[in-house]
């Protein structure tokens, strides 16, 4: 176990201890105790940027199941890394943020702590696992965590609505993914990343490439919120706002961004990939901006800008795929999309964490999130509005700050599809820019509505819940170092250039890497008026009128979502399999045992007789059946005359009566074939029988007495006969393939010389078989205990 | 010869076996049943003892007593239900 492997679990062991802390030192704000983890990590990370940045990956393995190729293999590349910096660097800041956020005496820190820790360690695993297996585990583990985060106030239903729905989400997601590891796996033999890196154009062709592609981007669209799948990010709102700082914004939503990125050398080079990932990412890009316009709280116009700038990401990075196709590095421009899409990553993670942090301190400070409440608070929180305006134009792309850089090197590749000469992007790939540009209008009106309708226009006091003033500095800490990240990434992008992106883009774009210092050039173009320019200052423009305008044209959204929502068709189909289920199983499951004897009888006929017809194995072959004499025939009379008249008789006492002389004329037959120990038995068995039949009729209650003759139902004659004609024919049959001779001679010959007994039947029983007697002997004895049981106990019960 | 009488024998307790079966399932009353239920029996003895014949079997002559026990227990016990409408009276005392 290496120090790596510390680190990874590291916040996993840690949160065992919390729970002592919050108990043992009930003075101290438990995030005190957990604050010093993240930070530890964030520098330990720090310390491989050396070389990550000299393109080398650290590796280290331990053991965990060797026998199913699976080991815990940790492994540090550039990508990796940029993501556990991200984890740990913005755990660290939540976690400060957290302190002043939640409130000692009335939240249950240990339980928060424990479940952020639970998260942060998972988290860790899922970006630092080259095992697939392992990286599964982990990846469920977010799941968990996050699905106790946001049902963390579990008292209120909004949050256990949206814990359980993000839940099923990204379970169903994570499942569909541990589908495509298999698939993978079966293709490769491997389950390690590495080495399915390495054998990717060997399985380029393998006819299950397509379903485990299909599969692993179905875990990667559920968790990063893509369309369809986005619905549950906006619910997971419910959670504590560093939790959807930390987690909605910043580091989960980005497992689905991580695994399309490791997984583009292996995927990328298909028209799939690059049509459902590019494809999915623009369309939640334009959908999430599309509606975060409606929206008039804070928390969800920011959820649904999440969804739309995740959707960029994962567009970037389908289009970034395309680049694979283009062998030669020199005029290979297309890299540029992977290279914005690392970019914005970062810087979506900046401001992103900081909008929710603002939006959390104006809700905490004012006690709403409701824009239609909030109003004027630019100077009672000067602060706050700094943090938010910077981060809200960086989300919008406005020039000094980093959001302008990814935008610019977005439109940039989104023209660049349009000179793509594969896949027909000749002709309809103008689309790519003309989607983004409109999309990128959106993000700037809302960007600019969660800025000007919280910090401008009317203060309204009389609707706050409180007297707002500004945030305690504390709490201010963490937003102010991500928009200082901001600034300092606006004007500084080089500053990450060759530490962070350039690795990253290494590990995304392996197989390209024949000269490494080339994707460097790209980065530090940035400069120059170009149509790019022309596209965001248009998206100014358009977007601050449409701004202006909104309240003219706000009603359309109240004629088109409606129709549109997909959170209804989640519920239809929850509800729907809810009733659908129980309609079913009421429908079959009536409770009546004579309906379950019939599907089980009726099932016995289909299934031998199909069995029977499929194989052809019905066959009549009389060469060694032995003649047939008078006395069977008689005594056959008598048995089918006893039995098909019980069928008809009114009377139970009838019945009984013909039930014993059915019983009785087969301890005959036992007679006609030389059985005499199975006669005797058989006497005396049926005598008993007969006499309890007796007892328990005579005990029948009188209501029920009248006595009737059974009724007639077709379906149960039908499946009688059914069930009679199958075993006979299934007898003939069996009769008919006799393969071997029986093994009798040898008792014939034995029984006398080894058992020392006459009677071969009875050596039989206790000699040559006595087991089965010994526990035939125990079924009696449990059948008499248990009758004893029955009737004793019941009397005892009543006495009690 | 002795094969001859002893067809004819079992095929008259077969025809008797036949009426006693026909009277069990109409009889009129429980008693008619109980009483041919009781001549099957006796029939019953008197088929195992023809076929033991015919087979020149020894082995089956444990059956014919044991038919002769249990069609007078049987009998008995179906006429005491019948009679007191149970089998096994408990003691008064309990």
């Amino acid at each position: 176990m290496s120090y790596l492997h510390l680190a990874i679990v590291s916040p996993l062991l840690f949160a065992i201890f919390i729970p002592f802390f919050h108990n043992g030192f009930r003075r101290v704000h438990t995030g005190w105790f957990a604050l010093p983890l993240p930070i530890l990590l964030f520098i330990y990370f720090l310390s491989f940027l050396p070389e990550t940045m000299s393109q080398k990956t650290v590796m280290a393995s331990l053991e965990w199941i060797p026998s199913l190729g699976m080991n815990f293999t940790a492994k540090v590349d550039g990508l990796g890394l940029l993501f556990a910096l991200l984890i740990s660097g913005i755990g660290a800041l939540v976690i400060l943020y957290s302190i002043y956020y939640l409130a000692k005496d009335k939240e249950r820190l240990n339980h928060f702590y424990v479940y952020l820790l639970l998260f942060m360690g998972a988290m860790l695993g899922v970006v630092l696992s080259d095992n697939l297996i392992v990286m599964y585990a982990f990846w469920e583990l977010t799941s968990f965590s996050s699905f106790l985060l946001i049902g963390y106030w579990y008292e209120r239903e909004r949050s256990r609505y949206g814990a359980q729905k993000s839940m099923l989400i990204t379970v169903f997601g994570g499942l569909a993914m541990l589908g495509g590891i298999i698939l993978l796996y079966v293709m490769t033999g491997t389950f390690s990343m590495t080495e399915i890196i390495l054998s990717a154009n060997q399985i380029f062709n393998h006819a299950l490439f397509i379903p485990a592609l299909l599969c692993i981007l179905l875990g990667a669209f559920t968790k990063s919120a893509q369309f369809p799948f986005y619905i549950w990010l906006p619910d997971a709102m419910e959670a504590p706002t560093p939790v959807s700082a930390y987690l909605h914004s910043a580091t989960m939503v980005k497992a689905g961004i991580y695994l399309v990125a490791r997984f583009t050398p292996v995927f990328g080079e298909s028209s799939v990939w690059f049509l459902l990932v590019g494809g999915v990412g623009l369309l939640t890009l334009i959908w999430g901006s599309f509606f975060a316009v409606k929206q008039t709280d804070l928390k969800a116009i920011l959820a649904f800008s999440t969804v739309s700038q995740l959707g960029l990401i994962m567009s970037l990075l389908g289009v970034g795929a395309a680049a694979l196709h283009f062998e030669a590095l020199d005029d290979n421009i297309f890299t540029i999309a992977i290279m914005a899409a690392i970019f914005h990553l970062i810087n979506h993670a900046t401001f992103k964490g900081s909008l929710f942090m603002a939006a959390g301190i104006v809700d905490h400070e004012t006690g709403t999130r409701d824009i239609r409440n909030l109003g004027g608070l630019i100077h009672l929180m000067p602060i706050t509005f700094t943090v938010s305006l910077i981060g809200a134009f960086s989300m919008a792309g406005i020039p000094p700050f980093n959001g302008f850089l990814s935008k610019e090197m977005f439109f940039t590749a989104m023209i660049q599809v349009t000179e793509m000469n594969i896949f027909n992007l000749e002709t309809w790939g103008i689309l790519f820019p003309v989607l983004a540009w409109i999309a990128s209008i959106f993000t700037f009106v809302y960007s600019m509505i969660f800025i000007f309708k919280t910090f401008t226009g009317k203060f309204q006091p009389e609707k706050l819940a409180k007297k707002p003033h500004e945030a305690p500095i504390g709490m201010l800490i963490s937003p102010l170092i991500l928009v200082s990240l901001v600034i300092i990434f606006g004007f500084f992008p080089n500053l990450l250039s060759n530490s962070l992106i350039a690795p990253a883009m290494a590990a995304i774009l392996p197989n390209l890497l024949g000269a490494g210092d080339e994707f460097d050039v790209h980065i530090y173009f940035w400069h120059g008026p170009n149509l790019e320019l022309l596209m965001t200052l248009g998206v100014m423009v358009l977007g601050y009128i449409l701004f202006k305008t909104y309240p003219k044209w706000g009603n359309i959204y109240k004629r088109i979502p409606e129709g549109l929502s997909l959170n209804r068709l989640y519920d239809g189909l929850l509800k729907g399999s809810q009733t659908g289920s129980n309609k079913l199983m009421n429908r079959y499951m009536t409770g009546s045992i004579r309906s379950y004897l019939l599907y089980i009888f009726g099932f016995f006929i289909i299934l031998l007789l199909g069995v029977l017809l499929r194989e052809n194995a019905f066959k009549v072959d009389t060469s060694n059946v032995s003649d047939i004499g008078i006395y069977e025939l008689v005594l056959v009379l008598f048995i089918a005359v006893g039995s098909i008249s019980i069928l008809f008789v009114k009377s139970r006492m009838t019945s009984i009566i013909l039930l014993g002389s059915v019983g009785y004329t087969v301890s005959l037959f036992y007679v006609l074939f030389r059985a005499p120990d199975l006669a005797l038995t058989q006497l005396v068995i049926e005598t008993i029988s007969v006499s309890l039949f007796l007892l328990c009729f005579y005990h029948l209650p009188k209501l029920r007495k009248l006595e009737t003759r059974m009724r007639f139902r077709l379906t149960n004659a039908v499946i009688s006969i059914g069930v009679g004609a199958v075993v006979t024919v299934i007898a003939l049959s069996a009769h008919s393939n006799k393969l071997f001779d029986s093994i009798s001679q040898y008792y014939v010959e034995n029984t006398y010389v080894e058992a020392a007994g006459k009677n071969m039947v009875n050596v039989i029983l206790v000699d040559f078989r006595g087991f089965d007697t010994l526990f035939e002997i125990t079924v009696l004895a449990i059948a008499s205990l248990g009758i004893f049981g029955m009737i004793k106990l019941k009397n005892r019960g009543k006495e009690g | 010869m002795l094969e001859v009488v002893i067809w004819i024998a079992l095929l008259c307790c077969s025809l008797s076996m036949l009426g006693l079966i026909y009277r069990v399932i109409k009889g009129p009353s429980t008693a008619d049943r109980v009483i041919a239920l009781d001549s099957i029996g006796v029939n019953l003895i008197a088929i195992t003892a023809l076929f033991s014949v015919a087979n020149k079997s020894t082995a089956f002559l444990d059956i014919i007593l044991l038919i002769g026990i249990l069609a007078f227990i049987g009998t008995v016990a179906f006429a005491k239900y019948l009679e007191r409408g149970e089998i096994i009276e408990n003691e008064p005392n309990r």
